[in-house]
């Protein structure tokens, strides 16, 4: 074998605290190989060419490089080698920069490590066979899982992009939480207005299939090739008859059902359609609220609907899809502000959360557009905002910003002043985070024309004064000064989280999720929506907190991946996975019970029962080989003879 | 230490890691929410907001923190702990700074430390307190004879304030014990230093 070592300097990162020059002279005395070089910038488009150089005019091999981690380069350098005619397994990498040279300082000793760390990759290299991938068919279908305005984008983008879309919303209508808001920062146009078309769009749309009301109960396959298990909720209405009238709603005389979509700012009856603008716009029933169901004397839903959807003995309907990819559009809920016995805790009615004043403002909300106190029903004159309720505290686990109540806060005090011209508005910030276009403009529109009074600092304490109004007991921190405020409505700035249910849907992802419940993207800032498991993209709130324009660009970044991803006829897989030496495994199925990825069937060779794994849908993780009691076992590229002579190389140069 | 940061200030960083290390609190935490001072009871009086005493603190301005007026008007009532979205025990910070005040002989409200050691003269001799114990050695050693005696009439009229001290044998020498263990120990660390 003739194997080329090349010991990248990365300018001053490695070159720094490793002789590279040595490094490479250790390695020519290494068995096998037939060529060194040190070159500056290896991953460079002259550092490649001198690979390819090398590897013709040596008649190279093989190829080791140590530079950087190979999370980083090692597709490229992969590439590189089969550009000039090796097999991309023929490739090894050692990683000097993350493990030696960023972490030490002692240039002899951080030499000798990268001198010993390349040695092993020879050794690995040495055993490394060519490895062929295999190609598969892919369903090029998408599933998208919840409706809200990042879910919409991306269903709208893979549709338009000619991928059929199959839509779940856990609600019984699309919109997620901007369906809910007033107006928008920082142009303060009407919420519905905008998101309206885009609904009807989805609705319309002959590419995308929508099931609301529905959940994922099951995923299961991989890349490609996913199978999902919905659970259509029953709304105890056949949807296909229902056309959305309203005049079950009207008559239901369950009229004290708590209004969920108002964000609990009124009540409703039993059978509801969300709002006027619902999509679908159907009819579904709250059972615990429902008479009928609860104590069978009721049936006036049935009696009214002109057109006998109303089915109480309804069921929930599990259904069947296969798709290619996935998008995980499910969003955020506010963080359970009920902790905050300070504020009330919830315990006073003119306390309210900012998505319920939003459905106070709201033309469409249950004052018609109208700030009413819940309390009382009169118009408050001073209102008091309380921002980060729920976000940077430590103290209840929520140490990080929620990113847009900065603004929504702003737009709330401008819409008051807009609604009720007597009115003040404070708002206790602190630090405004405006950071986006026109949004530092718009806060200071809110200070400057709208007269509205920022105060820096927390409130550690709001209480009744009992005649109606609330104290709130603040800190003004520019002044060095205790400050305390009559307020007769005080709104939180509830901070978010992942919505509930978030990591249990993760783990039916198989993607991971931090210890917030928010899904973790592959790469911070360079793979932003991508996930550990491929075919797997995210968009919008359930990634982490982001404002509606950032939403809506990740639903149009999710969307371009699964169209990307569509555009290859086939997929290839991985190579580097298990194999079972049927010779050896005695059909203990301990490999089957142990694999993550339901990769492994057992199969009948000449009448005996083997282990056998499905090479698309192995990912390499190696449990099995670990487990494996015979060895029957190996990961190809990472065999025990690789690692064996890794470890020799190690301890025994 | 002479750093130049805050024209005519002091700055010593050491003070920074004598507070954080005798209250066991990480003051960098500490991202000036003013929630510590929103919620003070005692706020009102005070020449430095409790934050503005842990932006001090932070910075090493130990003339600041030590020198405030506020620390003997603190209640210890520890709203300010409850309350810091960082976890940081303000209250125990507030702790420190007084007894290091003390130790450095710059009490800046003196009456109020006269008043914590006639308060702890007479648990010391009958195990609890002991009202018109306490407010006789206030007023000597503070030598303001007529200092709240309009109270004392309703106080009296409540049988608030009785003549007698409440006697309790075993309660009193058990916290004579505690209070002389506590000076030994004291004793031994500071001949260990």
């Amino acid at each position: 074998m003739r194997i080329g070592v090349f010991i990248c300097h990365c300018g001053s990162n490695i070159g720094g605290t490793v002789d590279c020059a040595k490094v490479a002279e250790t390695a020519s005395h290494y068995p096998d190989v037939a060529y060194v070089d040190d070159p500056m910038y290896t991953c460079a488009e002259p550092g490649q060419a001198a690979i390819e150089e090398a590897i013709k005019k040596e008649r190279l091999d093989g190829v080791v490089v140590a530079s950087c981690t190979p999370r980083m380069h090692e597709p490229t350098f992969r590439k590189t080698v089969e550009r000039a005619g090796l097999n991309p397994y023929m490739f090894e990498m050692a990683n000097i920069r993350e493990h030696v040279s960023w972490i030490g300082k002692d240039k002899e000793a951080n030499t000798n490590k990268a001198a010993e760390l390349v040695l092993m990759a020879v050794e690995k290299l040495r055993h490394n066979r060519p490895l062929v991938p295999k190609s598969f068919d892919i369903t090029k279908k998408v599933l998208i899982i919840g409706g809200g305005v990042a879910g919409i984008q991306a269903a709208l983008d893979c549709a338009e992009g000619g991928v059929p879309v199959i839509l779940v919303e856990r609600e019984a209508t699309i919109g997620g939480k901007m369906a809910k808001l007033d107006k928008t920062f920082p142009t303060v146009d009407c919420s519905a207005c905008i998101l309206g078309p885009k609904m009807v769009d989805v609705a319309q749309h002959p590419l995308i299939t929508l099931y609301a009301y529905s959940e994922v109960e099951d995923i299961s396959g991989y890349v490609g090739n996913f199978n999902v298990k919905i659970r259509k909720k029953t709304p105890y209405v056949d949807w296909s008859k229902c056309t959305g009238c309203g005049a079950c709603t009207e008559k239901c005389p369950s009229k004290n059902t708590p209004d969920s979509f108002n964000e609990l700012m009124g009540k409703t009856t039993a059978i509801t359609i969300a709002f006027p603008q619902a999509i679908p716009k159907k009819a579904v029933i709250n059972a615990p609220y429902c008479r009928k169901l609860q104590s069978g004397k009721c049936g006036v839903c049935a009696k009214i609907c002109p057109t006998g959807a109303i089915n109480y003995t309804m069921e929930d309907e599990i259904i069947s899809e296969d798709v290619g990819s996935i998008i995980a559009a499910t969003g955020y809920d506010l963080v359970d502000w009920s902790v905050y016995e300070e504020y009330g805790g919830g315990k006073y009615p003119d306390v309210i959360t900012a998505l319920a004043y939003e459905r106070l403002l709201n033309a469409s909300g249950p004052t018609g557009g109208h700030i009413k106190r819940p309390s009382d029903g009169k118009e408050p004159k001073n209102i008091v905002f309380i921002q980060c309720v729920g976000s940077r505290d430590r103290s209840i686990g929520r140490p990080y910003c929620s990113a847009f109540c900065c603004m929504y806060t702003a737009k709330q005090a401008v819409l008051t002043k807009d609604h009720l011209p007597d009115s003040q508005s404070h708002i206790f910030y602190m630090d405004i985070r405006a950071a986006g276009k026109l949004y530092d403009e718009f806060t200071r529109r809110a200070m400057e024309e709208y007269g509205t009074n920022y105060i820096r600092g927390r409130v550690s304490a709001v209480y009744p004064d009992g005649n109606g109004q609330y104290v709130v007991m603040g800190a003004d921190t520019l002044l060095g000064e205790p400050i305390e405020i009559k307020a007769d409505l005080v709104v939180l700035s509830v901070g978010i989280e992942a919505s509930a249910g978030a990591p249990a849907l993760a783990e039916k992802l198989r993607i991971s999720y931090d210890s917030y419940g928010f899904f973790m993207e592959s790469h911070v800032k360079l793979k932003p929506v991508e996930t550990n498991t491929a075919g797997v993209f995210l968009a919008g709130c359930c990634q982490g907190p982001k404002d509606i324009p950032a939403s809506v660009a990740q639903g149009s970044a999710a969307a371009a991946k699964v169209l990307d991803l569509f555009s290859h006829e086939k997929l290839q897989s991985n190579p580097q996975i298990a194999n079972v030496d049927i010779l050896r495994c005695v059909d203990c199925k301990k490999c089957i019970m142990c694999c993550p990825f339901g990769a492994i069937e057992e199969v009948s060779v000449r009448g005996v029962n083997k282990a056998q794994v499905i090479e698309t849908v192995c990912q390499g993780c190696g449990i099995c080989v670990a487990t494996c009691p015979q060895g029957a076992i190996q990961l190809s590229h990472s065999t025990d003879n690789q690692i064996l002579a890794e470890v020799n190389a190690l301890c025994q140069s | 230490m002479m750093n130049a940061v805050y024209p005519g200030r002091m700055q010593d960083k050491d003070f920074t890691r004598k507070v954080e290390e005798a209250s066991g609190q990480d003051i960098s935490t500490c991202y000036q929410c003013g929630n510590c001072t929103a919620g003070c009871p005692a706020g009102f009086v005070y020449d430095r907001q409790v934050n503005q005493i842990m932006r001090a603190v932070q910075l090493g301005l130990k003339e600041q923190a030590l020198g405030s007026a506020s620390l003997w008007y603190c209640l210890s009532c520890s709203i300010c702990t409850m309350r810091c979205p960082n976890n940081i025990d303000v209250a125990a910070v507030m702790e420190v700074l007084r007894h290091m005040a003390r130790e450095e002989g710059h009490v800046t409200v003196p009456r109020m430390d006269k008043f914590w050691l006639s308060f702890m003269d007479t648990v010391r001799a009958f195990g609890r307190v002991y009202e018109i114990g306490t407010m006789s050695l206030y007023m000597l050693r503070s030598l303001r004879m007529n200092t709240d005696l309009d109270l004392a009439m309703p106080a009296l009229a409540h049988r608030k304030l009785p003549f007698v001290p409440h006697l309790s044998k075993e309660g009193a020498s058990a916290v004579g014990r505690i209070i002389s263990r506590y000076r030994a120990r004291q004793e031994k660390q500071e001949k260990r230093q």
